[in-house]
């Protein structure tokens, strides 16, 4: 905690203004996916992530986003499958606490429409996924909606007897809902 | 004296009907007692639907005996069975049909409150009809559990009625039950 606070201060101290980072409202925010088990659809969440998103609306190129999400608290839509999906052959939580997003290139696709494409690390593998996103103005904050499809395999995400896709498909739809604040115009240089 | 067995006895449809939900109800029993305290893995997610897709036939099944029995009446007790036995027939066969309707409903409702949608055969989605609620999952699991211990007294005493027939009273219950003979 202490070493967290002095970060901050000397973040404060020696880059005042330079560093524009959104916070995402974690309460209105959400990241949610979807499995099929034997071709029962089954939804989860990630109760506690980190995002912090910008969005320069007249310059997408400019726009970044990035994700931590804490592993421990997923709710895998059971009360088995919370306990289970922690463990070694799924998430393995102890050894992979967080998985993370950080955006790469985000194009225009129309108004309010974007792609962005982007590293996601799950469990310590990274793969690259590429994402529609939405994006609105909703009261004084960004809306930003979208979702990927990934494969849960390519993270090792189910090992073992649980690499059966017949059981537990493969795909899995990750869905999000964040929303920021909208940036300051006297804030909003960033950093690089 | 009693007609003969051709004249009297069940359809063929009724008795495929009456051993195809016997065969599918022990599996659904026998899995669904074995399912439960196994641990997660991959072969107790596939019980869980296999149980769930056995369920779903029951109840399936158990509307056509329905509209196949308004169309084609059941063979009459033999003349000489007391009517105290015959009231003691008919009250077990409507539980047995009323558990094999609730049953299966009880089981997908908890499914469903549960938070897991029954998708039949892996490719037909069952609607939910209830919001998912552990509380009420807890319970409606317990009624589930219930009522199919109710079931295996039922079908027990109506094995051993059939039995008892067949040995102790000499009649055709049984046989005309076990087929052969039965009528178009």
């Amino acid at each position: 905690m202490k070493r967290l606070a002095a970060l901050f201060l000397t973040m404060l101290i020696f880059i005042p203004g330079a560093l524009y980072s959104a916070p995402v409202e974690r309460d209105k925010s959400s990241i949610s996916f979807l499995t099929r088990q034997m071709g029962v659809p089954v939804s989860g969440s990630f109760k506690r992530f980190d995002a912090d998103v910008s969005h320069d609306p007249k310059d997408a190129g400019k726009s970044r986003a990035s994700i931590t999400i804490y592993m421990d608290e997923v709710d895998a839509g059971s009360d088995d499958g919370t306990v289970e999906i922690k463990r070694k052959p799924w998430f393995d939580v102890k050894n992979h606490p967080k998985a993370e997003f950080v955006s790469s290139s985000i194009k225009e696709l129309g108004p309010g429409r974007y792609e962005v494409a982007g590293k996601m690390t799950i469990k310590g593998r990274t793969r690259e996924v590429l994402a529609p996103v939405a994006v609105k103005k909703d009261g004084g904050l960004w809306l930003f909606e979208g979702g990927f499809t990934i494969n849960r395999l390519d993270f090792s995400i189910g090992e073992g007897p649980w690499a059966d896709t017949g059981t537990v498909d493969d795909k899995v739809e990750v869905r999000f809902r964040l929303l920021a604040p909208v940036e300051e115009k006297n804030n909003k240089r960033r950093l690089k | 004296m009693d007609k003969p067995v051709e004249d009297i006895g069940w359809t063929r449809t009724a008795i495929a009907l009456h051993w195809g939900t016997a065969a599918l109800i022990i599996a659904g029993f026998a899995l669904g007692e074995y399912m439960g305290d196994l641990a997660v893995s991959p072969m107790k997610l596939k019980l869980y639907s296999y149980h769930k897709w056995l369920g779903v036939t029951v109840f399936a099944l158990a509307v056509i005996r329905l509209a196949w029995r308004a169309f084609n009446a059941p063979p009459p007790f033999p003349q000489k069975m007391p009517s105290w036995e015959r009231a003691a027939a008919k009250a077990a066969h409507a539980l047995l049909y009323a558990l094999l309707f609730a049953i299966p409903i009880i089981g997908w409702l908890g499914s469903s409150a549960h938070g897991f949608q029954t998708v039949y055969l892996g490719v037909i989605p069952i609607p939910d009809l209830l919001p998912k609620s552990k509380e009420l999952a807890d319970l409606l699991e317990e009624i589930h559990e219930q009522l199919n211990h109710a079931l295996f007294l039922i079908v027990i005493a109506h094995i051993g009625a059939a039995v008892k027939h067949h040995f102790i009273d000499k009649d055709d219950i049984l046989r005309r039950m076990l087929g052969g003979g039965g009528r178009k």
